[in-house]
């Protein structure tokens, strides 16, 4: 049951063929049997886990109305408060600490009877492309365990291609949910800014940061974005409007007479052989599903990565002001007399890792007088003129497209010591955040050189995240009959648990 | 080529309140050119008459009626802190002995 999709688990405990319980208790043992390898958990809440099934279970042997996902289990990333279940943002200055608050995200899994198997792994504070910043360890790629699952939503990403959970939520300041999304193998949608409340969503960079569903299959990931979507008042950022119809558009995928724009500046040089084979491909088969291929040019995107580098940093060396040891998670220091400046210094040295550490001070440097103008203010002038490429570029086309990351999945430790190559890895997925729109990555198949996935990118204006699963199920019906099957299902076995 | 010495780093993270050890001085001071000279690529664009986004939805300020709603409990609020007394958070000395 576990290598079924979400829709396949949700159907199967509607007739009653399987109960919540059995289905979270085997997802608790795949976990148990994989996560030793994968590293995809930061806490296992089986007795949480187990109690909402079973609330799930009693609810549907009731007669209640049961909301679609009900019994079905999700992993969560460990940025996302949960009351009273350890949430640290991969940090070790959060060590221990059990919010007293549920994030939005959170009452809505639990209201859609959706079971919250546990914390999954990240970058720290979702700094990072590997999940090697996590102040706990990096997380596996279950595909090849030498290799990151990307990030900062690698933990999420690891737990769904190695079948512990069918269902995810990650964050996305940068493309942390397509790009682990794309290194994996999986779907993972970035909706539009504002599209889900970002309230006890623990702030990176709060005019970029974003959380959204990954699942297995373009419907199931449509099926939990309608679940965590919708305005919410405790998030002065949420857009009142009516959450685009993306179930129904994953179950329509018609492609025919749709425009898609290739963006001529997120491909070629830089990119690797194999990544751009697969995504011509890919474009190959939607113009034969009838869709017309156009090209698109946003010559401001150059300046994407540069912008991003400052803006993200700014924001976090503010954000991450509030870790000052006084109120809540690690104080260290705090003997004979310390003073309470020294008290939070020594903690933050303490808390916080390189990446961490490394961003406050450029976010510091960035904002400082005499610099703010050349640095901060350019960077809030190039996403001006990014908004503009977009603009031009979705009036010639309904969705854009490219490659997710410009290589498959790397080592661990490859990138660890040079944050200029790892910063890198964005350069396809920053635009969408600088804009505030909504993007998808989907499986377009194995690298040639490698046989490692290869994720496809698509991009649509903000509030119509509907048209990436309109595109995105077009592309995926068509992949699988191409391959004979999903491409999750040709993952190598994990010690622990035959595939 | 930009440089940041190690000076210019310790005194920023003396602004961010991150007291760090001598060998994280040197490691940032040596990393921060690179990454400043990659960040700095923002001053090539002509950006006159260009507005700046800080934000991306066009959404003015938000205000909800004046009315108490449901919060934290005084121990659900101090549940987390490091040291607490009296229902308040105990934070270290925060003024000098004089």
């Amino acid at each position: 049951m576990i290598f079924k999709t979400a829709t396949e688990m949700a159907d199967a405990l509607s007739k009653k063929e399987v109960s919540s319980v059995e289905l979270t208790q085997s997802h608790l043992d795949r976990i148990a049997a994989v996560d030793g390898d994968v590293k995809a958990f930061l806490h296992v809440d089986k007795e949480g886990a187990l109690a909402q099934a079973a609330a799930v279970d009693a609810d549907r042997a009731a007669g209640k109305n049961v909301s679609p996902l009900a019994g079905v289990p999700l992993a969560l990333k460990d940025v996302l408060a949960q009351k009273g279940v350890p949430t640290t943002a991969g940090s070790k200055i959060l060590q221990g600490w059990k919010p007293p608050y549920d994030s939005t995200v959170v009452s809505k899994l639990k209201n859609a009877g959706i079971v919250i198997l546990g914390k999954t792994n990240m970058d720290e504070f979702a700094m990072g492309s590997s999940t090697e910043n996590s102040g706990y360890g990096p997380t596996f790629n279950p595909w090849d365990l030498t290799r990151t699952p990307g990030g900062s939503s690698g933990g999420s990403s690891a737990a769904v291609a190695a079948f512990e959970a069918p269902l995810a939520i990650g964050s996305d300041t940068g493309g942390s949910i397509r790009q682990p999304a794309a290194l994996t193998g999986i779907v993972g949608v970035r909706p539009t800014y504002g599209a889900v409340s970002r309230y006890g969503l623990i702030a990176y960079s709060s005019s970029l940061d974003q959380a959204g569903p990954f699942a297995r299959t373009v419907l199931d990931t449509a099926m939990l974005h309608e679940v965590i979507a919708g305005h919410d008042a405790k998030d002065a950022t949420s857009i009142n409007a009516a959450v685009p119809s993306v179930v129904a558009a994953a179950k329509s995928g018609d492609v025919k007479g749709m425009k898609i724009g290739v963006i001529k500046q997120l491909q070629g040089e830089g990119y690797q052989k194999g990544v751009q084979t697969r995504f011509t491909e890919s474009l190959e088969l939607l113009a034969s599903l009838g869709a017309e291929i156009v090209e698109v040019d946003c010559p401001s995107f150059e300046y994407a990565l540069a912008a991003y580098y400052l803006i993200a940093p700014s924001e976090c060396s503010s954000n991450l002001a509030r870790f000052d040891a006084m109120r809540y998670g690690l104080r260290t220091g705090d003997e004979g007399g310390a003073s309470a400046e020294a008290v939070m210094a020594a903690t933050r040295d303490a808390g916080f890792g390189r990446e961490v550490k490394r961003r406050i001070i450029l976010g510091t440097y960035a904002l400082s007088s005499g610099y703010y103008d050349a640095y901060y203010g350019s960077a809030q002038k190039i996403r001006t003129l990014i908004i503009q490429d977009y603009a031009k570029a979705f009036a010639a086309a309904d969705v854009l497209v490219s490659p997710t990351a410009p290589t498959t999945a790397y080592k661990i430790g490859e990138k660890v010591d040079d944050p200029m190559a790892m910063y890198l890895g964005d350069v396809a997925t920053i635009p969408v955040n600088l804009a505030g729109i909504c993007g998808m990555s989907l499986p377009a198949g194995l690298a040639d050189e490698d046989n490692l996935p290869v994720g496809f990118q698509i991009m649509a204006p903000a509030m119509q995240d509907q048209r990436l699963y309109q595109a995105g199920a077009a592309l995926e019906a068509a992949l699988i009959s191409k391959w004979g099957g999903a491409l999750i299902t040709k993952a190598p076995a994990l010690k622990g648990g035959a595939n | 080529m930009s440089t940041l010495s190690r000076d210019e780093v310790a005194k920023l993270a003396g602004l961010a309140r991150i007291e760090m050890t001598e060998d994280e001085l040197v490691e940032l001071s040596s990393q921060f050119g690179m990454i400043l000279d990659a960040v700095a690529r923002v001053q090539e664009v002509n950006l006159e008459g260009v507005k700046a986004t800080s934000h991306p939805q066009p959404i003015e300020n938000i205000a909800r009626p004046d009315v108490v709603l449901p919060s934290l409990t005084p121990a659900e609020a101090l549940s987390g802190a490091p040291a607490q007394e009296e229902q308040r958070f105990r934070v270290p000395q925060i003024l000098g002995e004089e």
